[in-house]
Parts: C-alpha cells; structure tokens; sequence
C-alpha cells in the first residue's frame, strides 16, 4: 500500500528543519528525519523513505541475515541441478 | 548493499519456489492473502506466481489507500478544490480516481486548482508560498503516510502558517483486516502481512489474529524475494501446526514500531466512530480525523463540505474481489466495462488494486505465454 | 462456467471496438501518448480526416510526387522548462521532426518552423532558442525554410510553443513500416531510455530531486542511414520513442503488426539515476520520454550486426537487443522480469504519475 524506498544518507541532519539528504541509486532529495528522532543517525546509514519522510531506520544486519539464508538456499539448488545434470550425462 | 536488487535474485527465487512447492501437502489447496496493495503490486510487476505452484493462491487484499476511499469522499474534495480561492494538493496517485461525478483530472481540467505533490512538506511550502491563497491537503493512506501528514501539520502549527489544511482520509490498517477475518465466505490459510505499515504499528497488533483467529501472519518486504520468503514462511507454520506472527521484514520493520510516528498521529488526529471503505461498506474505528486541538487545520471544520453518499455500482463485485472469495477476472464487468481508462469498481482505480494490477501486468494465459516465451 | 482464458478472449475483443472519448473536456492524459492519445486520434481526428495517407499512422506520411516518394510530418513542442540540461524546446523541434522523417526511412531535408509567442516573452530567450534549432538543423543536415510567428496576449500560452513541418526524400526501394515485424525479428534500442523525460521532471524542480542526468535529444538521420544502407531489407521497423517511452512504441508495434513482443528486462539499459528517480517516485522507465532514441525491428540473423552498426555511430553507443517479435499472444507486449517472472507491458492510460502507493 505504501511506497517505501531504501536510501542512503549522505550528509548530516539540519537541527530546525530535521532534513538530510538522501541518495537514491545517485538521485539525492532531502528528507525528513523527524520520525527517527530515536536513532542515532549519521551519513552512510540507511533509511526508507515514504512520501518524503524517513520511516526507518535500516539494518544491515538483519538484511544480510536474510540474505545469506536466501542466497545459501540458492546456491545449494544450483550445486544440487548441477549435479542432476552430470548424472544424466555419466 | 543496496537493498533492492539483492533481493531479486533469480537462482534463490528458483531455490525458494523448489522449497514452497515441497512444503505443499499432496491434494491440499492454500489461500494466503496479502493485505497490502503494493504486495500485489509487486507480485504483478515482477511476476512472481510463475513461481507459485498451483496449490498456493494469493488473494489481494483491501490495503491500497487511493481503492478504498468512497467515491462521495472525492467529490467533497473535488467541491473543496472549485472553491475560487483554494489550492487542492494530492499525490499524484488520486488523480485519476473517479467519484460520482469526476476526477482531480476533470476538474483540474474545467479551472480547478491541483497540484500534484511528492510529500506533504511540499503542500505546506506551497502554502507559504502562496499566502492570500487557501492551501488543502488531500490525504490518504494508512498508518505508513498518516504521521507524514500529522507532522506536517506539527511544522505548520509551529510556524503560524493558517492557510493551510488537510483534508484527512487516513485509515486504519487493524479493523480492516479484522472485518476480512470476520467476514463469513471467506476461507484464508494465512496472510503476507503489511511491511510498510508495520514500520509505524509495529508487529504487536497482529497478535490477535494468531490468538484469536489461530491464522499465520508474515510481516513481508516488498521485492519479489521478501513475498516468496513470506509463503515459504506461511507453509513453514502451516506443516508445524502453528499460527504466529513473524517478521520476514525485521531490516526495516522493529517489532514495537515508530514510537515517535505514533506519537505525532495521537497528537494531531483521532480515530474516527466510523468510516466508509469502498467495497467494504462503513467499518468502525477505522480511520482517522483531525483532533479538535487541531481543527484550525482541519478541511472538514473550514469548508461546508456537502457530504456526498454514493453507493458502489450495482455491477461492481469489488468487495468479492477483496474478501478473495472472487478472482479478478471471474468478476462479471472485468476487463469490459471495468477498465484502468474508465474503472466502475475500487480494485481497477488504482495501479495497485487486485483488478488493475490483474489487467495491467497479468492479462493473459500463462500456458500461451510459456510457449511463447519458451528459450 | 466461463473460463479465464473466454473472459480474456472477451477482453481482447473489447480493446478492438471503436474508439469512443467520453471526456467533456479534454484532459492531461490526453496529450500523454498512451491510450488517452490514441482514443482521441481514433475517435476525433481520424474519424474526421479519414484517408489512406493517415491510416496507417506511421510517424510521417508517404507522398508519391511525380515519381519520387517523399514523407511529410509535423510535430508540435511544448515543454516545460523551456530549457533543461542537454537541450531547450529548439533543439527538440529540430531533432523530433528529423528523426519522424528519418525512421520513415526518409532522408530529411527541409523544415519549417511556426512560433506562438507569450506576450512578454524575453526577445533574448527566443534568440537562444532560434540559435539552438539553426545548430541542430545544421548537425542533421536539414534547412528550415519558412515559418510563420503569432503573438498572443500575457497568460494565454506558457513562453513559447513550436511546431515544426518537415520533408524528406525516399531514395530506397524498401521503406521500414510500424506494420512490418515479423516472428522472430529483434528489438533493438540505440541507448539507455527514459533519460529526456526524467531530465525534464528534474528541471522543473517541484519535486526537490537533484540528479545529474541530462536530456538525451539528439538526430538519429545519420544512425538511421547507415542502418537502411547495410541492412534495407531486413530492417523491418524503425521508431524514435518520444512521449509514453520504449514500452508505449512497443505496444503500437504489436498491435499494427499483429505479433507479441517479448522484452527482457535485464537487457533494456537505463541508467542508475534514471532507475533511482522512478523507484522513489513509483514510476517505470519503460514509459519515460525519450527524444533521441531509436527503436528498430531486425530481421533475427540481423540483429547483431544492426547492434553493431549502431554502437559505431556516437548517438548509438549504447545500443542492445532488448527483445524478441513472436507470434502469440497478437497484439501484447510482455516482459520476462530480471526475478524471472512475466507480464504485460501495456498501454498506459495517461502519463505516468508519481505514485505513493
């Protein structure tokens, strides 16, 4: 229901405004911090942002926890059709 | 990492559907609903039911925020805009949404003032700009957008800026899911719970519908691998007997949510006694209005609205469609007289509605295309 | 029990009725290219200028004059900003009407050029924009030799709209046409899409976004040349995308020809900032304006040597098979998504706008 986008903050937040910019896959737009007044941010963190507002704060952590089990099951299947496929062959 | 294109990867895609389709009992069915509409906009856009087996169903639920806004509520704020002296702003999404007698677009067309906007902020700074004009507000969308709004209306508040307005459609994502759980012909195994949502509400709310409902709940991200993740999920649940609410999404959504964005919607807004959904009817303690601290800023208090009822048309089975209990195309006026250039019912207004998405990106036999696409 | 595959049979046999428009007024959408635009050229235009020049609605038309053939086309300009990174409204009245001769298979040579003007309107503004379509006329290779200029008064027009009327001749035996792909043709594009219309939104600045992507406006006479003469007969169509993007010339491709398009989404280009804007705006490159892109249906065998040919040409650099012409379903246009999934790429019913959900 609601577009959320990751984003990468790139500079520090203004203090009255609450704003920072944020780089999307190299588009920058500033964008309220307001929501994530709880985390400690800083340039380099990641963020989704919705309708010009920073909704969360991103974990790398957590992102690659799901990563590595997605692309673990990947390349397993992969090593597992690989080898289906020399056994035909032999 | 990028967070986006890591999570299309075609190889863990093939891996994960070989997983679901082990994971489906032999002659048993799935019905799982995605509640969200940009879910089913995802699930569209990228495809993925060519990974589903034929056992798993997914039904598009009544989580698109532009789908469920009654057609009487556009023309009240259709009327606001031809006010001589307003600024009507909207996302660019309410557009094209028709009410009983035209959209932003037609009226924007016959001198009406409309101004597409990205963010709230950007209506705010219009109103600033614009003085001895009055500035409104057209917002919708769920717990996700409503602290946008409500801390836009903190900064204008702040500010002293008094031409400015909201014209408040928040709704609320828990009775909705609830009236689909209580509606009598609907058999669901499971849902793919709102991401996005869920970043605000946090995963506590959904806790009923596992205690109360015994249903599995996956809180799931939106690209394509994040909804394959959820019914690989859902099944896992299913095969050990248990109904939880999980949390696919855990590197965006915290368990207890935003506080901060909680605390901006308690400020400015209270829920509603009750609101109309389209296709769903009136569902209580289901939206939000502006709080009487905040009636300054409040469209429905400044203009004398006329409060159009507009019953859903006859033909439309749009509620069907929500509750899953029909597929898109199974609907009598589908893809004839219900299109994305003249839509009669909730689910073909918006680009993530089930019968738009269905039409737009879905629209053919997927055996014709399998030949067709065949390498 | 009526089957999906009766109800879509019964939907496709909708698409086919008789264009009706049913606004009182005309709308945005109506200017967007999609299906909006081609609703009111079916139920308005053509109905009223019916001919077998018009019909088959290619970007020009093809005259037979005294035993030469030569196509005639117009195009009308309004943008806004009149002047954005890469170009101004000059260089796209050059180089759209150059490039609707030129995938006609024309050799574009003479031009004229109709100016209405905004009461106000800075005489200094115009000189740039004048000096701007004598370059690009001069880099393709065409004069422009006569015009017409009208003044209206302050608020009826935005600054300065254009339109440009071209000729060009026909010197090659066979001539691509929007009615020629055949199963088992290529789908090329010269370059990375979308970028002329993301450069605009970015210009217009109402949306705070900042990027550094540059309109893509540029001739395609000199591509399309080398193209016609290494391969004339195995180049079956040629398009330049403008408004409504690669995805909406695709759609008019199908549909003339009768053929599906199959696309593959890992292999159409578009740049980083291009994808970055349309991800936070909700929006799909595929329907972005481009204004020096070239779309060209090969003969399958073909399509790597036309790839070729075209990344030797400097406006073709980023040339790529992008898709493949089939048989069935006729008509759609679908695309195998990078997660490896399908769907259609239709029409859109207006310009694509920014969405939050």
């Amino acid at each position: 229901m609601c577009l959320g986008i990751p984003g990468e903050l790139v500079g520090d937040v203004e203090e009255h405004t609450d704003l920072a910019m944020v780089d999307v896959s190299g588009v920058r737009r500033r964008i309220n911090m307001g929501l994530l007044a709880d985390d400690q941010l800083k340039p380099g963190d990641w963020v989704l942002v919705h309708v010009g507002f920073a909704l969360s704060k991103i974990s790398e952590a957590e992102a690659k926890a799901v990563m590595d089990m997605l692309h673990g099951l990947g390349q397993a299947y992969t090593d597992e059709i690989d080898a289906l496929k020399e056994s035909d062959i032999s | 990492m990028r967070f986006v294109d890591e999570f299309r990867d075609a190889d863990a895609a093939r891996a994960l559907a070989a997983r679901i389709a082990a994971r489906c009992e032999p002659g048993r069915r799935y019905k799982f609903m995605e509640v969200c509409g940009g879910h089913t906009h995802t699930i569209y856009k990228h495809g993925i039911e060519d990974y589903l087996p034929e056992a798993v169903t997914l039904v598009h639920g009544p989580g698109c925020p532009v789908c469920v806004i009654p057609m009487g509520r556009v023309d009240d704020a259709v009327h606001i805009a031809r006010q001589p002296d307003v600024i009507m702003t909207s996302f660019g999404d309410m557009m094209r949404v028709p009410g009983g007698a035209a959209t932003f677009l037609d009226a924007k067309a016959q001198g009406a003032d409309i101004r597409m906007v990205y963010s709230p902020l950007d209506a705010l700074k219009i109103a600033r700009d614009n003085p001895d004009r009055r500035v409104v507000f057209m917002a919708i969308g769920f717990e996700t957008t409503a602290p946008s709004t409500a801390v836009t209306v903190l900064r204008a508040a702040e500010e002293g800026i008094d031409n400015f307005s909201v014209f408040c459609n928040h709704v609320l994502i828990i009775p909705a899911v609830k009236a689909i759980l209580d509606s009598p012909d609907l058999r669901l195994d499971g849902f793919i719970g709102p991401g996005h949502v869920s970043t605000i509400i946090g995963c506590r709310p959904y806790e009923f519908i596992a205690r109360d409902y015994r249903q599995p709940f996956v809180v799931a991200g939106f690209e394509p691998l994040d909804i394959l993740h959820a019914v690989d999920l859902l099944l896992g649940q299913l095969a050990e007997g248990r109904g939880e609410v999980e949390n696919q999404y855990a590197r965006v959504v915290p368990w207890e949510g935003n506080r901060v964005a909680m605390e901006a919607i308690g400020t400015v807004m209270r829920v509603r006694p009750h609101f109309e959904w389209r296709g769903l009817g009136f569902i209580s303690h289901s939206a939000l209005e502006m709080a009487e601290e905040y009636a300054a800023f409040d469209a429905e208090r400044i203009f004398d609205i006329p409060g159009t009822r507009i019953a859903d048309p006859m033909a439309c089975q749009c509620g069907e469609v929500l509750k899953g209990v029909l597929k898109p195309w199974e609907c009598k006026v589908f893809g004839t007289a219900c299109t994305p250039e003249t839509p009669i019912g909730t689910c073909m207004v918006s680009s993530e509605g089930a019968c738009a998405a269905y039409y737009n990106f879905g629209r053919f036999s997927r055996e014709r295309v399998r030949e067709a696409t065949r390498a | 029990m009526t089957t999906e595959k009766q109800v879509l049979d019964r939907i496709e046999r909708v698409r086919r009725r008789r264009a009706v428009v049913r606004e009182e007024r005309i709308t945005l959408a109506h200017g967007s290219g999609g299906k909006a635009t081609r609703t009111l050229i079916d139920a308005v235009f053509l109905e009223a200028f019916r001919n077998p020049l018009l019909a088959p609605l290619e970007d020009g038309a093809m005259l037979a004059l005294d035993g030469s053939r030569a196509v005639f086309t117009t195009d009308a300009f309004v943008v806004s900003p009149l002047f954005f990174p890469g170009g101004d409204i000059g260089d796209l009245a050059v180089n759209g009407t150059v490039n609707d001769l030129a995938v006609c298979g024309a050799r574009p040579l003479y031009l004229s050029a109709g100016f209405i003007l905004e009461e106000g309107f800075p005489v200094g503004d115009l000189r740039r924009i004048v000096a701007s379509m004598a370059a690009a006329a001069e880099a393709a290779g065409v004069t422009i030799v006569t015009g017409d200029t009208k003044v209206v008064q302050r608020g009826k027009a935005d600054g300065c709209y254009i339109t440009t009327a071209g000729v060009g001749v026909v010197e090659r035996p066979a001539t691509p046409s929007i009615s020629a792909a055949r199963p088992g043709d290529a789908v090329i594009v010269s370059g990375p899409i979308g970028e002329h219309g993301v450069a605009i939104m970015l210009a217009r600045g109402e949306l705070g976004i900042e990027a550094d992507t540059v309109s893509d406006t540029a001739p395609l006479n000199g591509l399309v040349a080398e193209l016609l003469d290494a391969l004339p007969t195995q180049v079956r169509t040629l398009r330049d995308a403008t408004r409504g993007g690669v995805a909406t010339v695709l759609n008019e491709v199908a549909g003339a020809s009768g053929v599906s398009v199959v696309m593959d989404e890992e292999s159409v280009p578009v740049q980083p900032a291009v994808t970055g804007m349309c991800e936070l705006l909700g929006i799909d490159p595929l329907y972005v304006a481009c204004e020096g892109r070239l779309v060209a249906v090969v003969d399958g065998d073909h399509a790597e040597q036309a790839v070729d040919i075209m990344r030797g040409h400097p406006v073709g650099a980023g040339a790529a098979i992008i898709g493949w012409v089939g048989e069935d379903p006729p008509g759609l246009v679908l695309l195998r998504t990078a997660f490896g999934g399908t769907r259609i790429v239709d029409l859109l019913v207006g310009d694509p706008l920014p969405r939050i959900c």
